[in-house]
């Protein structure tokens, strides 16, 4: 899997999350959930259907590593892709 | 369009008289004092000079009594105007009224017209005190078989008795007695007027003002000072309380959607009580407030002028109400 | 025979639209079974029934709108006699009549006035379908006139009303979470408040909690879970505060003709909607429910609650409510009771704070926990109570 299509599902998932935003304008070092105001539910919704889409396993340790979109896209990718 | 002339109620009221009786030989006025006094409230002031006795026909003090000749004239054929001194006396008169006039065409399987005119000088203001005030237009508006007029303007005043004169049937005309020495002006060639209809004496949008006799010109005034304060009344003369013209009102209230009943009688089973009623029948879903009265508080008119004029609404009273109900 | 009436699903509401029955004449009824779905201020809610019975007969058509109380059903429970269906803690029983203190303080049961509404701005309300419980009256005593009625039309917001042919074609396409309009919502939540604010006399009381143990004991488990079954610290919060209010009942009550303490702890827990508004769907039996039951109670119900598809039970029978709204920053949350309830805890963001003890500074996770309270119902003594038996709670969570 690309960064690319790592990128494209992470927009997807956070757009479902919160649909009135554009992820797309996030910058890379912003904060994820201040930018788009979501609440701790809603984050672990989102780290449970990354996890499922991605087929990856994300302890819970390893939540300050998807904080902002760089962190998030660079850990995803060492995951999926070693 | 004809001269405006300045005129008083009492003069309008003469002026019809005297014009009928010219108009119709038939035509003659029975009452108390009518004749050699010029009446109690001087209506018939130089009338039996020109008349005579027998047209202008002073009375023993027995309303029973020569209401019931009255009737007895109108039976034979005669067009007989009985004048009653003040409505407190009518209540002498109800059985003749009630039981012989307004029954009788009924009663006689519609052989016998009753063709008389009852005039009855009423209403408040003139300090005359619960003997010889009062507003009892309902007693008489109650009754199937009469038509009650209620005389609340100048042209009215003049014009009512030469049409009830042509009615087959017995008429009521109320005179307000407060409104005697007032002047207004009216065409100079003002006579007889339709006596079925109630009339809008103002257009406006804002509320309905329903009222009649001694309401009407402080309707009127109401109406014009609430102009100023950009609210725009509308204002009903009933005339006609028995049978009751509802058309003319009910169109207005679908117009305006307010209403405000103002009358002297006292509130409760009063012409007002009536009026309401046939708009929460008739027009209940045009409303878009509850319908409103002002009438006259419930006690035996008082003697002192303040209390007297407590006791029935004023132009203020109608202001305020109206203002009110446009802006709680 | 038991009649089957329209349920009060919270303090503001005054009328509810009958989407769809879900039972049909002659079924058997058990308790807690869906018998219909119903439309109100706070989106489409699924109506439990509280009774056994067969289904004798319905007396509201579908795409009625009718006020709360209206008799919906008869359900034949084969007693003769007609009674009124049971909704436990439901709003629309009278509560029972204390004359003493009936004397003192007879507060309004708003929920069951009639909207004053002149016949005029009824009938042009209807033709241009605008719900009218959604406007302010300035007529005679409040009531809605046609000035009220033309202004809400002109400004475009006319709240409308779904006839029926809308409520198909919306079922056709249920998939999308359809909710009420914002309008609605706001509206709802300002009656709510206002109502809160003009007759809760509010008392405030604020204590900061050391919450390394429960974050340490929320770790440790979460390392043991699959994602899918991880805890959120506000699971632990909800435990801790449904056991607090087992030791402090009279906090687990509501304020109506006197204190009436409740059986069932229910927590009322704020969901915010990105749309704007809240909602507050009720964690039933709270104190009864593991800290694993007690999440997957909130990965159910939230979703439902963004997307309006609560049940009734959920929208009215929550006897105390939490806001953890300080998780989006904010360091404390004084909060509006809920009425008929009598306090409403809230939990700021738990961040790193300096905290001293036994002599010692360090470095730790900390909450700021508030409690209004109403200060008809109790006094600062039962709060500080409360709090003091929550931060105990908050220490061992190995225990909840």
């Amino acid at each position: 899997m690309t960064e690319e299509e790592i990128k494209k599902t992470v927009f997807q998932l956070l757009q479902r999350i919160a649909p009135e935003t554009d992820p797309s304008r996030l910058m890379p070092e912003e904060n994820i959930r201040e930018a788009l105001n979501i609440d701790s539910f809603d984050a672990l919704q989102f780290i449970v259907a990354i996890s499922e889409k991605l087929n990856v396993e994300i302890p819970e340790e390893d939540y300050g590593k998807t904080i902002s979109l760089k962190s998030l896209l660079a850990y995803l990718d060492k995951k999926v892709n070693g | 369009m004809s001269d405006l002339i300045k005129i008083t109620y009492r003069e309008a009221i003469k002026q019809a008289i005297l014009e009928s009786m010219q108009k119709d030989d038939r035509v003659f006025l029975m009452g108390e004092d009518v004749g050699n006094y010029g009446g109690a409230f001087a209506v018939s002031k130089g009338l039996l000079k020109e008349f005579g006795p027998d047209r202008i026909m002073d009375v023993p003090l027995s309303e029973s009594g020569f209401t019931g000749a009255g009737i007895g004239a109108a039976l034979a054929g005669m067009r007989p105007i009985v004048e009653v001194m003040t409505v407190n006396f009518s209540l002498l008169a109800m059985d003749q009224i009630f039981n012989n006039a307004a029954t009788l065409l009924h009663m006689s399987g519609g052989q016998l017209n009753v063709p008389i005119v009852i005039r009855m000088g009423c209403g408040i203001g003139r300090q005359l005190a619960a003997q010889h005030s009062h507003s009892w237009e309902p007693f008489f508006a109650h009754v199937p078989g009469l038509i009650v007029l209620s005389a609340g303007t100048h042209e009215d005043a003049r014009g009512m008795l030469l049409s009830a004169l042509q009615s087959p049937d017995p008429v009521i005309i109320f005179e307000y007695t407060a409104m005697l020495n007032l002047e207004k002006e009216i065409p100079s060639d003002s006579g007889a007027v339709e006596i079925t209809k109630a009339k809008v004496h103002r257009e406006g949008k804002d509320i309905s003002l329903i009222t009649y006799g001694a309401g009407v010109y402080k309707c009127m005034e109401a109406a014009v000072s609430l102009a100023a304060e950009g609210i725009d009344a509308e204002v009903i003369d009933l005339r006609v309380l028995r049978p009751m013209d509802e058309e003319t009102f009910l169109a207005s209230v679908r117009k305006t959607h307010r209403a405000l009943v103002v009358e002297e009688a006292w509130k409760s089973v009063s012409i007002s009580s009536e009026v309401v009623s046939r708009i929460m029948e008739k027009a209940f879903f045009d409303l878009d407030a509850p319908v409103e009265r002002l009438c006259g508080v419930e006690v035996p008119i008082p003697y002192p002028k303040h209390l007297e004029d407590a006791s029935v609404p004023q132009v203020m009273d109608i202001v305020d109400k109206v203002k009110k109900m446009l802006r709680p | 025979m038991i009649k089957f009436q329209m349920p009060n699903l919270g303090a503001d509401m005054e009328a509810g639209t009958l989407v769809e029955w879900r039972k049909q004449p002659g079924e058997f009824l058990n308790r807690g079974d869906i018998i219909a779905d119903v439309e109100t201020q706070k989106g489409l809610i699924e109506i439990e029934v509280f009774d056994e019975g067969t289904l004798e007969t319905l007396l509201v058509k579908e795409g009625e709108k009718v006020p709360v109380g209206t008799v919906l059903a008869l359900i034949n429970d084969g007693k003769g006699e007609a009674k009124v269906s049971e909704i436990p803690s439901g709003e629309i029983q009278k509560p029972e009549v204390h004359p003493i203190e009936d004397r003192i303080e007879k507060p309004e049961l708003q929920s069951t006035e009639r909207i004053k509404i002149s016949p005029l701005a009824r009938k042009i309300a209807e033709a241009n379908r605008v719900d009218i419980s959604l406007l302010k009256g300035t007529g005679p005593e409040g009531s809605i006139v046609k000035e009220d009625v033309e202004k809400a039309i002109s400004e475009g917001k006319k709240p409308i009303q779904q006839t029926e042919k809308e409520i198909g074609e919306r079922k056709e396409t249920s998939e999308k979470p359809s909710g009420p309009a914002y309008d609605a919502i706001r509206m709802a939540v300002a009656a709510a408040m206002s109502k809160s604010n003009r007759e809760i006399p509010h008392y405030y009381l604020e204590k900061r909690m050391d919450m390394s143990k429960a974050m340490d004991w929320m770790k440790e488990a979460n390392k043991e879970r699959p994602v899918q079954k991880r805890l959120l610290p506000v699971a632990l919060l909800i435990k801790a505060v449904a056991k607090a209010l087992d030791e402090v009942p009279d906090l687990n009550a509501t304020w109506e003709n006197g204190l009436q303490r409740k059986n069932e702890i229910n927590i009322g827990f704020v969901v915010s909607l990105r749309s704007g508004g809240i909602v507050v769907p009720a964690i039933l039996q709270a104190d009864s429910k593991t800290v694993d039951e007690i999440m997957e109670t909130i990965n159910d119900i939230i979703p439902r609650a963004r997307a309006f598809k609560l049940r009734s039970s959920e929208l009215s029978q929550s006897t105390f409510t939490i806001t953890s709204i300080g998780e989006g920053g904010a360091d404390k949350v004084f909060g509006l009771i809920y009425p008929p309830q009598v306090g409403i805890v809230g939990f700021g963001e738990i961040s790193e704070q300096p905290f001293a003890e036994d002599g010692m500074l360090g470095i730790r996770p900390v909450v700021d926990v508030t409690l209004a309270a109403d200060h008809r119902a109790t006094d600062g003594l039962i709060g500080s109570r409360f709090l003091a038996a929550l931060n105990k709670h908050l220490q061992n969570p190995e225990q909840l």
